[in-house]
C-alpha cells in the first residue's frame, strides 16, 4: 500500500482530468476538436470554447483544490490535529468577508489586485488568530470551537454587508461569491491568484520537513533541533497565502483541505511533510472533477462547486470527528 | 568538549519563581540522576538549561557557547533531550519516529542519506526495536512505546542526552530496561542526566546525583558521599535505610 506510486498517479489522473474538463460540456465537442483546438487550431469556436471557458475554468477549480489541500495539510501538521482545515477553523469566511469586503467598497473596480491582496489580508489575519489560539490553548476542541467563532462571527459580519448592499446586484455578487464557483473564470484572474499560490506553495514545501518533527510534540520536536516559532510564522504564512489566493479565485469553498490530507495520509505513512504534495494534488483532482460534476448536473440554475464540496465534505468531515473518539481530547 | 554547564540559573514565572540560582554541568562519560519531589523545579532547569524556556538570570553554555544563542539544529546535534510529555500526534511508523532523531542532521521522512539510515538502524537494534520498525505507534504498548523514544533520543548519536522522567508510568522490567539502555549509552562513552522519581533506581546505576527542593538545588556530588538516610528525610519527608547503592524506604515521616 505504501509502495504505490502515489505522486505520478495523482498528477496522471489530474491532467486526465483537466483534460475530460475541456472535452465535457454543454457545447458537444469530438476529441478531435478538443485536439485540434488545443493546439492551436481547429475551429474558431471550438477554441474559444476550449481556452476562454472550459480550460481557465477547470485550471481554476484545480488550483483552488490544490492551495485548499496542502494549507490543509500543512495546518494539520502544525496544530497535529486532522480536523484543521482553513474551512473549519473561519480562514475561509473569514477571507471571504475580506474579500466581499474590497468588492462592496469598490476597491475592485480601482485595480484587480484588490481582490488577491485583501482576500490573502483576510486569510493572514484568521490564521495568525487561529495559530495564537492554537499555541494558548492546546485543545482540540476547544480550537475548532474558536473556528467556530471566527467563523460565525464572518458569517454575521457578512450579512451585515448584505443588509446594507445598495442593490440587487450587489447582493448577487456577495452571495456568489460565498457559495463559491469558478464560472466564468479567466486566464487574467488566475494569473492575479498565480504568484500569491505559488509563492505560499514554495513555502510550504520548503518548511515541510518542520512539520515531521512536531509529530513527537511541540516540546521535543524543538529538542531534535526545530525553529518552532520560524515553523509556525512560516506554515500560518503558506497556508494564508494560498487560502487567501484560493478564496479570491473562487469563494468560499470547503472541506476540500480536510478531506484530501485524510485520504492520502495512510498512503504516506502518516508523514505531514509527505502528505502536502499528494493532499495538495488529490484536492485539485477533486475539485476538478466536482466542477465536471456541477456542468453536467442538468439543473435550472448551475450548482456552485462550493455547495457540492459542502454537501459532499461536511459529513466527510463528521466522519472523520466521530473517528477520533477515544484518542487525546 | 560538549560539556552542558548551568552557571546561577534563576527561572520565573507570572507569580513564582521556579528555579532559584541553579548550578551544575553534565559532562560525557557520567550518569546524573536528578532527583526531588514534584514540584521542584527540575523541568524547569532542565528547559532554560537548554535555552528553551527564558532565564532570568545566570548563563548555561554548551560546549563553550551560550544555549540561549545557539541554533536548535546545533544545539539537537550536540544534545539529546527528551521531555517528560512525549504525544505523537501521528500513527507514523517507529522507524519513521526514530528517523526523527535525526532531524538536526538534516532528515526528511522517506530520503534518509546511508549515514542517517544507519544511525537509525542502531538505536533501533540498541533498544530492540528492530522488529517493531515497520509497526505503527499507535499498536505499540507503553513500554515498547518508552523504547522508541528512547531510540529516538540515541539516533541523533549526540554527545549527551537528558531525559526528563522515562521510567514514570512503566513496570520495574521496563525501568530497568529504559535505566540499562541509558548506562549503555554512557558506557559507550555519552553523558546523561536523567530525572528519575525512583529513589532506588537512581542509586542503583547513577554516577552522581543531584537533590533539588523548592526550586534550589540542594546538593550534587558523587552518589556514595550524599545519598544518606537524613537527606532522604530532608528533601522527600521520607524514613529510609542507605547502604551504599542500597535503599530501603520505610515510609513517610
Amino acid at each position: 500500500m505504501k509502495n504505490l506510486p502515489l505522486i505520478p498517479i495523482l498528477i496522471l489522473a489530474s491532467i486526465c482530468a483537466l483534460f475530460a474538463a475541456c472535452f465535457l460540456g454543454s457545447t458537444p465537442l469530438s476529441l478531435g476538436q478538443v485536439f485540434a483546438a488545443m493546439a492551436g487550431g481547429g475551429d474558431v469556436g471550438d477554441r474559444l470554447v476550449v481556452w476562454s471557458i472550459r480550460l481557465p475554468r477547470a485550471l481554476a477549480a484545480f488550483l483552488v483544490g490544490a492551495a485548499l489541500g496542502m494549507s490543509g495539510a500543512s495546518l494539520q501538521g502544525l496544530l497535529r490535529n486532522p480536523l484543521a482545515e482553513p474551512g473549519v477553523l473561519g480562514v475561509s469566511a473569514s477571507t471571504a468577508l475580506a474579500a466581499t469586503f474590497s468588492l462592496y467598497y469598490g476597491l475592485v473596480a480601482v485595480s484587480a489586485w484588490f481582490l488577491p491582496i485583501s482576500a490573502i489580508i483576510g486569510a493572514l489575519a484568521a490564521t495568525a488568530v487561529i495559530s495564537v489560539s492554537a499555541i494558548r490553548v492546546r485543545s482540540v476542541v476547544t480550537l475548532i470551537l474558536i473556528g467556530v467563532g471566527l467563523s460565525s462571527f464572518a458569517g454575521a459580519a457578512m450579512s451585515l454587508l448584505m443588509n446594507l448592499a445598495p442593490n440587487p446586484f450587489y447582493l448577487s455578487d456577495m452571495i456568489n461569491w460565498t457559495l463559491g464557483s469558478v464560472a466564468n473564470r479567466s486566464f487574467e484572474e488566475i494569473g492575479c491568484a498565480a504568484p500569491f499560490l505559488t509563492a505560499g506553495a514554495a513555502i510550504l514545501f520548503l518548511t515541510r520537513r518542520g512539520l515531521s518533527a512536531l509529530t513527537l510534540g511541540e516540546e521535543a520536536a524543538s529538542g531534535v533541533g526545530l525553529d518552532l516559532r520560524r515553523q509556525r510564522i512560516l506554515t500560518v504564512l503558506g497556508a494564508g497565502l494560498l487560502t487567501g489566493a484560493s478564496v479570491a479565485l473562487a469563494g468560499a469553498i470547503g472541506f476540500v483541505g480536510i478531506v484530501a490530507p485524510h485520504l492520502v495520509r495512510p498512503w504516506v505513512g502518516h508523514d505531514p511533510a509527505r502528505s502536502l504534495i499528494p493532499a495538495g494534488l488529490l484536492g485539485g483532482l477533486m475539485l476538478v472533477l466536482a466542477d465536471i460534476a456541477v456542468r453536467l448536473i442538468p439543473t435550472t440554475n448551475e450548482l456552485k462547486l462550493g455547495v457540492v464540496a459542502a454537501l459532499i465534505g461536511a459529513p466527510a468531515f463528521a466522519w472523520i470527528a466521530m473517528q477520533r473518539r477515544g484518542s487525546h481530547d | 568538549m560538549t560539556d552542558l554547564v548551568a552557571s546561577g540559573i534563576t527561572v520565573k514565572a507570572p507569580n513564582a519563581v521556579l528555579v532559584r540560582d541553579a548550578s551544575f554541568s553534565l559532562k560525557p562519560g557520567e550518569l546524573v540522576a536528578l532527583l526531588g519531589p514534584n514540584g521542584a523545579g527540575k523541568t524547569s532547569l532542565i528547559r532554560a538549561t537548554l535555552g528553551l524556556a527564558e532565564l532570568e538570570e545566570g548563563e548555561a553554555t554548551l560546549g563553550g557557547l551560550p544555549t540561549a544563542d545557539l541554533s536548535p539544529m546545533k544545539r539537537a546535534r550536540m544534545v539529546s533531550y527528551l521531555p517528560q510529555t512525549r504525544p505523537l500526534a501521528w500513527p507514523n511508523l517507529v522507524r519513521d519516529v526514530v528517523s526523527l532523531g535525526r532531524f538536526s542532521h538534516g532528515v526528511a521522512l522517506g530520503r534518509l542519506n546511508a549515514a542517517d539510515e544507519s544511525a537509525v538502524s542502531r538505536a533501533l537494534d540498541a533498544c530492540d526495536l528492530t522488529d517493531l520498525a515497520g509497526r505503527r505507534t499507535d499498536t505499540l504498548s507503553g513500554g515498547e512505546l518508552a523504547r522508541v523514544h528512547c531510540a529516538r533520543a540515541f539516533a541523533a548519536e549526540a554527545p549527551l542526552l537528558i531525559a526528563d522522567e522515562p521510567v514514570t508510568a512503566l513496570d520495574p522490567r521496563h525501568q530497568i530496561r529504559i535505566i540499562d539502555l541509558v548506562a549503555q549509552f554512557v558506557a559507550a562513552g555519552g553523558g546523561a542526566l536523567v530525572v528519575l522519581h525512583d529513589v532506588q533506581l537512581a542509586a542503583r546505576y547513577a554516577s552522581r546525583l543531584i537533590f533539588m527542593k523548592d526550586g534550589k538545588i540542594v546538593v550534587d556530588g558523587p552518589l556514595t558521599d550524599i545519598l544518606t538516610a537524613d537527606r532522604l528525610l530532608d528533601v522527600y519527608g521520607i524514613r529510609a535505610r542507605v547502604e551504599g547503592r542500597r535503599v530501603d524506604i520505610e515510609g513517610a515521616a
